[in-house]
């Protein structure tokens, strides 16, 4: 079902990309009815309440020996999830048009916040100082993500015709650049630096009409990126060693991702039954976190741990639909740039687990423990359903 | 910033759709390789990392094994097993911390506070007594609390206390054994210990509801032994009361047949409790866990029959006599003049009777235990044929007892002996044997001359103390001739019905035997040895005994002191042991 004839067309007479109100009682006229992307607002619900119920299952034993409490960890999820989805709600229900002028404050909220972690607001938790405290903890970095994907949705959206000149997409992408390296300087946290960066590239890979720069981009990416990890400090490449060679460094840097093999080795075909997990009891450092797929494939083993690829799979094909069927180009930058996210982080975070690249810190979207990160992924997905719900059926 | 066209907008829309479509074929193609990798994993290396993370999960809990038991000749039980138990808490298996406490505090007699103090600590295992007796360890685990666990452990008991404490040894915190037979044994009595696979978080906390693998626990084995209580208890009775009488350091007995070498009894009083060996019976003032203390402690457990050696002196005269008849250098008519001592090349030896025996035939010269004939013998012998005949009566070797720690002999190398020095030797002095050494030479010259090999344990014996595997110990035939034998079970039997012996006398029955009273090392410290050796019945001799009164205060001679130690014990145990009277 092509629509591109019939995708909105900004009013010619507007100096700025702004709808108004009399165009699109004119337009809903025309339309017979709208759409609302329900199939994507079943796999999030049903990704919601299967990432808490993993959740639960990872965290219950180790919440209740360190807390007292075996529901300490999914109490807080849930907190974090009931808020999300009520943002989520009221966003899907706004009209994405009407907060183009969201992308720079969130931008700049993002960089002061980032900022912020070096001042006493910052927290530290297991040696990383990559959190403030505002009443609660909120990591900026998950907020630049949002940040920056709405943002650079406007600045493509209004550049649209100059996307060919490669002037432009390095002036677009040093505006993800510059809170990547913030995210990377201040608060030494390489993955969602390199998330940002990631996403910031595929929009504007996405959007710009050429090919060659993107391949030479990539290329010169993944070489600074082996670079990084090989030949950097002490720390990254004993890292890249552990992840050659686990078992060497069994009691150090290999130790979680073996952790994480034998939990998913120990799964099997079928697992061994949801809460069954042994490798939860302490085994794999802090299971609710990053290393939450291995304990996924223990206890529902492969079947279980594939369903899981797969429903992400599905969530993303629904992004790519409704990406291209949106309304304008500002509302698939917005689609595609929350698809790159969660693509990003999925295939990342399931590569660390299954130690298929080196050990860096990624979670898994939806499933892992993490307040802030479910609160922003919630509103990308408010975000999300508010473009579906301005396609125009005929 | 300028507004967009309609058509510029469309056109760039088809770059989106295909680049769209390119990026997502790319995660699909990316989601795929990571299913390949998940199918890789745990499919094909599913076993493999399976097994390592089972091992990691498993934690093995020890099923202790009962010690074997001991028991005497007639399977009377003196060394045991007690089981007690052990009563532990799990912390993340308790459900009900309160009534835990409770039953904890009221069943244990122990301070409620302190018990829950155990309770409430995250641990893995909380230890909250052990030693606790079986029964109330049952009532323990008969309220089926959960989180509480009650082990079974083994505790050595011995019912008889300080019986044959020296010789039974003890065990130690692990059950292993400290001194004596109990580590002599050790591999017979261990056993193996059996034990509990169970799963466990990484903390080492083992889970519920997981299913546990055991390895049961084999017993050790039993051990039958050739002591028996009563005469041991009779012996332990008499050397006490000597010990008493005489202020003495210590009394030693030891009673063997000398025939099979088994050994009936062997006492060293001061004896100590085996169900409390760590407390000094005098601690002196003495705080536990001092070097000082731990040396008393080392002093008390010892084994005076086997770990030291002394100058036996006249009851050795025995083996020189022994020398002397098999070389026929002497016979029993021989007649020598005793003036009250003997010149040796620039020494002049005295005899114990200054005034001197005279005119004396050899069997008068034994009975008289006349110093200057033996050095004559001694010196008739020469120091090579003597060097024979203490080898053949396996006393420049150590016995072989089945016991740790036996002392070896302290003597002159031949090349070094002179006239000098054989002629002390004859009687017994300048040189040092242990008790059970005389003990085992004088029995292969009483017994036909067979060298016999002194023991404790028959051999492993089932429950009812029926002997299941027997214990071989080496014997050599022909140490000493048939005739000499006689000849010298008459002339003993002469040193104590006529001689110089007569104390060690006991009626109804035939004895031979020689008395000895040695000066301790050194000269003119007035602290002397007094000792006996006898055996029964004289002409086939079923039993020898030594009795050896260390440092006795007043009279010290071994016929007065030593003599009638034997002499109460035969009467004793000879009607015990079935023997006939005369």
């Amino acid at each position: 079902m092509s629509r591109e004839n019939m995708s909105a067309s900004p009013p010619v007479r507007g100096r700025r990309y702004v709808t108004t109100r009399s165009r699109d009682l004119v337009r809903a006229k025309k339309k017979k009815k709208s759409y609302f992307d329900y199939s994507l607002l079943f796999v999030i619900i049903f990704m919601l309440a299967f990432g808490l119920l993993m959740l639960y299952s990872t965290s219950a034993y180790n919440a209740a020996i360190e807390f007292g409490d075996s529901s300490y960890y999914l109490k807080k999820q849930l907190t974090a999830t009931c808020l999300g989805i009520a943002v989520m709600l009221v966003v899907s229900f706004l009209d994405y048009r009407k907060f183009v002028w969201s992308g720079v404050v969130i931008y700049a909220v993002s960089i002061v916040a980032l900022f912020l972690v070096l001042t006493p607001l910052g927290m530290e938790f297991n040696g990383a100082r990559r959190w403030i405290n505002v009443g609660i903890s909120i990591q900026p970095a998950e907020i630049a993500k949002l940040g920056v994907i709405i943002f650079l949705a406007v600045l493509v959206s209004n550049n649209r015709q100059r996307l060919d000149r490669v002037t432009m997409l390095i002036k677009l992408f040093a505006v993800s650049l510059f809170p990547a390296a913030i995210i990377y300087f201040v608060t030494d946290n390489m993955s969602s630096a390199l998330i940002v960066a990631g996403i910031a590239f595929i929009m504007l890979f996405v959007a710009s009409p050429k090919y060659s720069y993107f391949v030479l981009a990539a290329a010169l990416g993944v070489a600074g990126i082996v670079g990084l990890l090989t030949t950097g400090n002490g720390f990254r490449g004993e890292r890249f060693q552990a992840w050659q060679n686990p078992e060497k460094f069994a009691s150090g840097k290999g130790f979680q991702t073996l952790q994480s093999l034998y939990a998913i080795g120990s799964g099997g075909l079928t697992g061994k039954g949801l809460g069954q997990s042994v490798q939860k009891l302490g085994y794999v450092p802090e299971a609710q976190n990053d290393m939450v797929f291995s304990i996924i494939c223990e206890e529902l083993g492969l079947f279980g741990g594939i369903a899981v690829i797969i429903l992400f799979l599905i969530m993303i094909w629904r992004f790519m639909v409704i990406a291209n069927n949106a309304e304008d180009l500002f509302g698939s930058m917005l689609v595609i740039g929350v698809m790159a996210h969660i693509s990003i982080q999925v295939i990342l975070n399931i590569a660390v687990v299954t130690n298929t690249i080196p050990n860096t810190g990624i979670t898994l979207p939806f499933i892992s423990y993490g307040g802030t990160s479910i609160l922003f992924l919630l509103t990308e997905m408010g975000m999300v359903l508010s473009v579906s719900r301005q396609i125009k059926l005929e | 910033m300028t507004l967009t066209k309609l058509k510029e907008k469309s056109q760039s829309r088809i770059y989106n759709k295909k680049k769209l479509m390119i990026y997502f074929l790319t995660i699909t193609a990316g989601f795929l390789l990571l299913c390949v990798r998940v199918c890789d994993l745990m499919i094909f290396q599913s076993e493999h990392y399976l097994a390592i993370a089972e091992q990691l999960h498993e934690r093995e809990r020890q099923i202790k094994a009962a010690r074997g038991k001991l028991m005497d000749r007639n399977g009377v039980v003196i060394a045991s097993n007690e089981t007690v138990c052990t009563v532990s808490v799990i912390y993340n298996q308790i459900k009900d911390p309160d009534t835990v406490v409770d039953v904890l505090s009221q069943e244990l007699q122990m301070d409620s506070g302190e018990i829950r103090k155990k309770v409430e600590k995250q641990s893995v295992r909380e230890k909250i007594k052990s030693n606790v007796p079986k029964e109330i360890g049952d009532r323990i685990r008969s309220r089926k609390l959960d989180g509480v666990k009650v082990d079974e452990d083994y505790k050595r008991t011995y019912p008889y206390g300080t019986l044959a404490s020296k010789v039974l040894g003890f065990t130690g915190s692990d059950n292993q054994g400290i001194i004596g037979l109990e580590v002599q044994y050790e591999s017979y009595l261990k056993g193996t210990d059996g034990e509990i696979q169970t799963m466990t978080d990484a903390r080492g906390m083992e889970l519920a509801n997981m299913a546990e693998q055991r390895k049961e626990a084999v017993s050790g084995k039993n051990l039958l032994l050739t002591l028996d209580v009563n005469i041991q208890k009779y012996a332990q009775q008499a050397a006490r009361k000597a010990l008493e009488e005489k202020h003495a350091n210590y009394v030693s007995i030891i009673v063997m047949s000398p025939k099979n070498g088994e050994i009936y009894a062997m006492v060293n009083e001061p004896e100590f409790d085996l169900n409390h060996p760590y407390t000094l019976q005098d601690d002196g003032g003495l705080s536990s866990g001092t070097e000082e203390y731990r040396q008393q402690l080392n002093k008390m457990w010892r084994n005076q029959c086997i770990n030291d050696t002394y100058e036996p002196g006249s009851t050795f005269k025995i083996v020189t006599a022994t020398a002397g008849l098999e070389e026929g250098v002497v016979s029993k008519e021989s007649s020598f003049y005793c003036p009250g001592y003997k010149i040796v090349e620039d020494r002049r030896i005295k005899c114990h009777k200054t005034i001197g025996h005279g005119a004396e035939t050899f069997v008068q010269a034994t009975m008289n235990s006349c110093n200057p004939v033996f050095i004559e013998v001694g010196l008739r012998v020469g120091a090579s044929r003597y060097f024979t005949y203490l080898k053949k009566l396996g006393l420049l070797e150590k016995t072989g007892v089945d016991l740790p720690g036996e002392a070896g002999t302290i003597m002159h190398k031949q090349e070094n002996v002179g006239e000098v020095e054989l002629a002390t030797m004859s009687f017994g002095q300048s040189f040092q044997i242990t008790p059970l050494q005389l003990l085992r030479a004088v029995s292969a010259v009483i017994n036909g001359g067979t060298l016999i090999t002194p023991h404790f344990a028959m051999g492993v014996c089932d429950e009812d103390g029926i002997l299941t595997e027997p214990f071989l110990y080496p014997t050599s035939d022909g140490a000493v001739s048939k005739e000499t034998s006689e000849t010298m079970k008459e002339i003993l039997t002469k040193v104590v019905s006529e001689g110089g012996g007569k104390n060690g006398q006991v009626p109804g029955y035939l004895v031979g035997g020689k008395t000895a009273t040695s000066e301790k090392l050194p000269r003119g410290s007035g602290k002397y040895i007094g000792s006996y050796i006898g055996f029964a019945p004289a002409d086939d001799p079923e039993i020898i005994a030594i009795c050896m009164i260390d440092e006795p205060e007043g009279i010290y001679y071994g016929g007065t002191i030593a003599a009638p130690v034997i002499s109460t014990l035969y009467q004793q145990i000879l009607p015990y042991l079935g023997l006939k009277t005369e």
